[in-house]
């Protein structure tokens, strides 16, 4: 059983299944529609503290399943901003609305170059075969 | 270190499909995967976690009906004349209090006390003995039962089969099942309890029917805290048994239901699982489960040290606790602790897990005595911070009767 995962084309995606919406000199994170899927029933949502510095590839963020706690990596470098509270209060978001109202965090990139190394839609798509 | 258990969404997946080589497959595999299940490695077997959401099966089992494979799990077959006698020797129950047809849950202990496995019994005719066991546990089962007969004076007069790869089984469990079941399997029984149907099984009876030339046990046990029902056949009946009971069960709502769901089913109505609750270091006594433990039947493996703890009491208890606010859900291996003044780690986390039924964290965890009172406030530690749970009454959850 084959379920297509929507993979919108605007974004950025790392291969760790988070992605970045870019948007001046910032970027919006949250999991994607194949992470929430494979995770099911989002029970609860960590997110850092706003001033935290991360760097791309750090651990941040962690969401739980009924069965999994799993850790979210910041695709890029920079300091986070802003966090979207709503997830926390009702982290059943992340499963309904993955790239609109179940966001996780907003970053100011440090090094805006780091977008380019991540991954396109096609790309992303083509690794988790959809 | 968290605890990710996150296969297809880790690049760890790739150690998965190498062990994937070396895992054993139920005869259901192609069923499940058919159904889409999601499969994950448990005690060397492949097997689906879900097939759509853990949630959405536990309430399936909760308020109508779900199946489970569970024919990962071990069946030893013992019979003969000293068999009862062998068997009370070796298990903490007593088995003189089963009648033909009934089984009864039991442990197998060490000399230590600590438990090799817990397990159903049931006396299926006259010196005739099944017991079901771990999956995990099969191998050390079947050594520790064999050494134990090696040494038993009436040796010559037991015989251990060990039945696990012939085997297969599956649980229907939910409140809709009794609704269902008699038109798959029907009677009257011809072994075991003398029933009717499936459904005049009281609790943790057991009875034999015929499904397509074999010979199938049906008892009325489970392991989710709803009335339901288990069924032992061989392993070349199960799929068609399996497609039965989901064409008599799909219009009361019947679901096929993962390991996920049995974990949060068995967790909220406090069933221990081997590994978490239980182990070789760990006593019936200590586990909560001494009820099942019969001090007056006569000497068995263990007795000394389990009838000590029960007059002197232990040094842990498992307590169930519930997570007082939003919170992280609790998970094996979290350390818990005291609160105020010389706040210390006082024992750790066996089980846990989200509860659907509760919408809160829950779980079972180990604690000296003085801190196992219902009601006792105690914290988790999660990612390095602790938030607050408090001791709670056993179990979780119970069914309406």
């Amino acid at each position: 059983m084959v379920v297509m995962s929507n993979v919108p084309s605007e974004l950025k995606y790392a291969k760790s299944h988070e992605w970045v919406r870019p948007a001046n000199d910032g970027g919006v994170i949250g999991i994607t529609d194949h992470a929430q899927h494979e995770l099911t029933d989002v029970v609860f949502v960590e997110l850092p503290e706003v001033g935290r510095k991360v760097k791309a590839g750090e651990a941040c963020a962690v969401v739980e399943s009924v069965k999994t706690a799993s850790d979210i990596y910041s695709p890029v470098s920079g300091e986070v901003v802003e966090v979207n509270k709503a997830v926390v209060e009702n982290p059943a978001l992340v499963n309904t609305e993955p790239y609109g109202a179940g966001w996780f965090f907003r970053v100011k990139l440090a090094n805006p170059g780091e977008l380019n190394s991540l991954l396109g839609a096609d790309q992303y798509k083509a690794q988790i075969g959809g | 270190m968290l605890p990710v258990h996150w296969p297809l969404y880790r690049p760890e997946v790739r150690h998965y499909v190498a062990r994937r080589l070396k895992m054993n497959h139920t005869p259901l595999f192609s069923t499940h995967q058919r159904l889409g299940g999601k499969l994950i490695e448990f005690g060397g077997w492949e097997m689906p976690v879900q097939y759509t959401s853990i949630t959405d099966e536990h309430q399936a089992v909760r308020n109508a009906a779900g199946i489970f494979d569970i024919s990962h799990m071990g069946e030893v077959r013992v019979s003969g004349e000293s068999a009862a006698s062998f068997l009370n020797q070796t298990l903490t129950n007593d088995i003189r209090k089963l009648s033909v047809g009934q089984g009864q849950y039991t442990l197998m202990c060490n000399e230590r006390g600590g438990v090799v496995d817990d397990l159903y019994v049931y006396h299926l005719g006259a010196a005739d003995y099944l017991l079901i066991i771990n999956a995990s546990r099969i191998e050390a089962d079947v050594g520790w039962l064999g050494n134990r007969l090696a040494s038993f004076p009436e040796r010559l007069k037991v015989t251990l089969e060990d039945q696990s790869k012939s085997t297969a089984a599956v649980a229907v469990q939910g409140p809709r099942v009794k609704e269902f079941i008699n038109q798959v399997f029907s009677g009257p029984a011809l072994g075991g309890s003398q029933v009717g149907n499936p459904t005049d099984l009281k609790k943790n009876q057991v009875a034999k029917y015929r499904f397509e030339g074999a010979e199938v046990w049906v008892s009325r046990t489970g392991y989710t805290g709803e009335d339901g029902f288990e069924i032992v056949s061989p392993g070349k009946v199960i799929e068609p048994i399996w497609g039965r009971l989901m064409g008599a069960g799909g219009s009361f709502g019947l679901k096929p239901a993962g390991l996920g769901a049995r974990d949060t089913l068995r967790t909220e109505a406090c069933y221990p699982l081997y590994g978490h609750e239980l182990d070789e270091n760990t006593t019936p006594i200590e586990a909560g489960v001494g009820f099942f433990v019969s001090l007056d039947k006569g000497d068995f493996v263990g007795r000394p040290v389990l009838a000590e703890q029960k007059e002197k009491g232990v040094s842990k208890k498992l307590v169930a606790f519930k997570m007082a606010g939003r919170s992280a859900p609790p998970r094996p291996g979290y350390g818990v602790w005291s609160v105020g003044a010389g706040a210390a780690c006082v024992g750790a986390v066996a089980s846990g897990t989200q509860s659907p039924t509760l919408g809160a964290g829950i779980g079972l965890g180990y604690v000296p005595p003085q801190f196992a009172k219902a009601g006792t406030p105690v914290e988790i530690e999660i990612r390095g911070k602790r938030a607050g749970a408090v001791v709670v009454p056993k179990p979780f959850y119970r069914k309406a009767d």
